[in-house]
């Protein structure tokens, strides 16, 4: 931790980044919330620990943190302090050319698992689902890296379980679990606010003229919204999980996003957020790209 | 509308310079295909956004046909390539969360294709025949609908009595 703070404090101290994003203790060592430093002295309020649980790669594309990189008329970097999960996102937000990597500066993690929820010691129960099938513990692309790794808690992927367990009921079946589950949307679409991927200005949910998605809370309009949100993120979704760590109403949209995921990764070996070089699944395509379900 | 009566309703969605065209010849060449289609125009496969689908299925299609030009040969070039992954990741999640993979069908019909456009059609309004009316669908907001239906009627009561 006295790295982190140290690190912080001198790259504020000698101008290298503007400002830092990263996590502070909230009322409990086993709490955290989001905090963006931009004085060397108040590095001190950083921690790293298994519940740093936010994807802090949401806050790079919102104007107001990246105002902070502008000082005096030059754009400075902005820092990150970013789990391996959550580098994806960063990545994933310059291949879509929401960031530019030299605008970036990742602090990173050799990961050894997060929480489900605060307030909860780590072991095979508590861990995050997410931290179960982590094929990145340690940071793909980083500009400094702490932490040693240890072993990981192993606990069975129930997820990919219950997904699996999807095959085999008849697609009404499906579709009356997933009705029942959107009936409890209430449409604070605060999946939306916590998504580090859902960053475009104007929604499609927001659109009025004409009205794409019903905005009432109603059966059909929940069912537009959490089709529409899930189809924008499949391929593009890092799997960081916190559209369903802030759903208020414990709609199970990781099952949705890893079931895209594993599409994704079956029919075009993609997986997003990996590889900076590489342009996005839905934004290229190669002319041999299978079609055997169209006539 | 009673159970012997219903017919099913499919919405295709065409590209204006294959399968349009396409349709056109069928029809000038007297073929004959199923009238319970209803064909939407668009100037390119690729620009069928899925919100036209799901608009489709809220505003009571029972199925949906998305039909563009063959992969090679689109007017734009490269159209009907972004739109064929649009749709493989699309196709598949509407089938996981529990909308039956014949309800939205995909083809290629070229602008010479009269016959295969009448095999096409043919075959999605028999799919979609056997599955019988999207009722999931239809059923979403029934119990929204009898609500406001609910309401209304005591609007309507109370307007009587205040005259």
């Amino acid at each position: 931790m006295d790295e982190l703070r140290n690190h912080v404090k001198e790259m504020l101290a000698n101008g290298t980044v503007a400002a830092v994003i990263g996590y502070k203790e909230a009322g409990s060592p086993m709490r955290t919330k989001p905090v963006i430093i931009t004085a060397p002295e108040e590095a001190i309020l950083l921690v790293f620990n298994e519940y740093c649980l936010n994807n802090l790669a949401v806050y790079l594309t919102k104007a107001r943190v990246k105002n902070l990189a502008r000082v005096n008329g030059t754009i400075k970097k902005l820092g990150i302090v970013a789990k391996p999960c959550d580098v994806h996102a960063v990545i994933a937000l310059i291949q879509e050319s929401q960031l530019k990597r030299e605008d970036v500066y990742i602090i990173s993690f050799n990961c050894n698992g997060v929480v489900k929820d605060y307030g909860e010691t780590l072991t095979g129960e508590t861990i995050a689902s997410k931290c179960l099938h982590c094929d990145a513990r340690q940071p793909l692309y980083h500009d400094k890296v702490f932490g040693e790794l240890k072993d990981l808690p192993a606990s069975p992927d129930e997820e990919l379980a219950k997904i699996k367990s999807f095959d085999d009921m008849t697609s009404q079946e499906r579709f009356e679990y997933f009705k029942n589950e959107f009936d409890k949307c209430i449409k604070c679409y605060a999946c939306r606010a916590a998504c580090p991927m859902c960053y475009c200005t104007q929604c499609i949910t927001d659109k009025t003229i004409p009205r794409w998605v019903e905005s009432s809370a109603h059966g059909r309009g929940n069912f537009s919204w959490n089709l529409i949100r899930a189809f924008h993120l499949s391929a593009r979704c890092v799997g960081c999980g916190e559209c369903e760590r802030a759903c208020p109403m414990d709609i199970p949209l990781s099952l949705i996003n890893r079931k895209m995921l594993e599409v994704a990764k079956n029919d075009f070996a993609y997986l997003s957020g990996r590889n900076l070089e590489t342009p996005t699944l839905v934004g290229s395509f190669d002319v041999k790209d299978k079609e055997e379900f169209i006539l | 509308m009673t159970e012997e009566k219903w017919e099913p309703k499919v919405v295709a969605f065409v590209c204006n310079w294959c399968t349009y065209t396409g349709a056109d010849l069928a029809g000038t060449s007297r073929l004959k295909y199923p009238a319970n289609m209803k064909m939407i125009r668009v100037m390119c496969s690729g620009g069928i956004d899925p919100v036209f689908i799901i608009k489709a299925f809220e505003r009571g299609a029972d199925g949906v046909l998305i039909s563009g030009c063959h992969p090679g040969d689109c007017h734009y070039n490269a159209g009907n390539f972004h739109a064929r992954r649009r749709w493989t990741m699309f196709h598949q999640l509407l089938e996981y969360l529990g909308i039956d993979k014949n309800r939205l069908q995909f083809s290629w019909v070229s602008a010479s294709e009269g016959k295969k456009f009448v095999d096409v059609v043919s075959k999605v309004v028999n799919d979609v025949r056997e599955l019988g009316p999207f009722k999931g669908y239809k059923e979403l907001n029934s119990e929204f609908t009898a609500v406001v239906n609910g309401l209304k009627q005591e609007v309507n009561k109370a307007e009587a009595v205040n005259g």
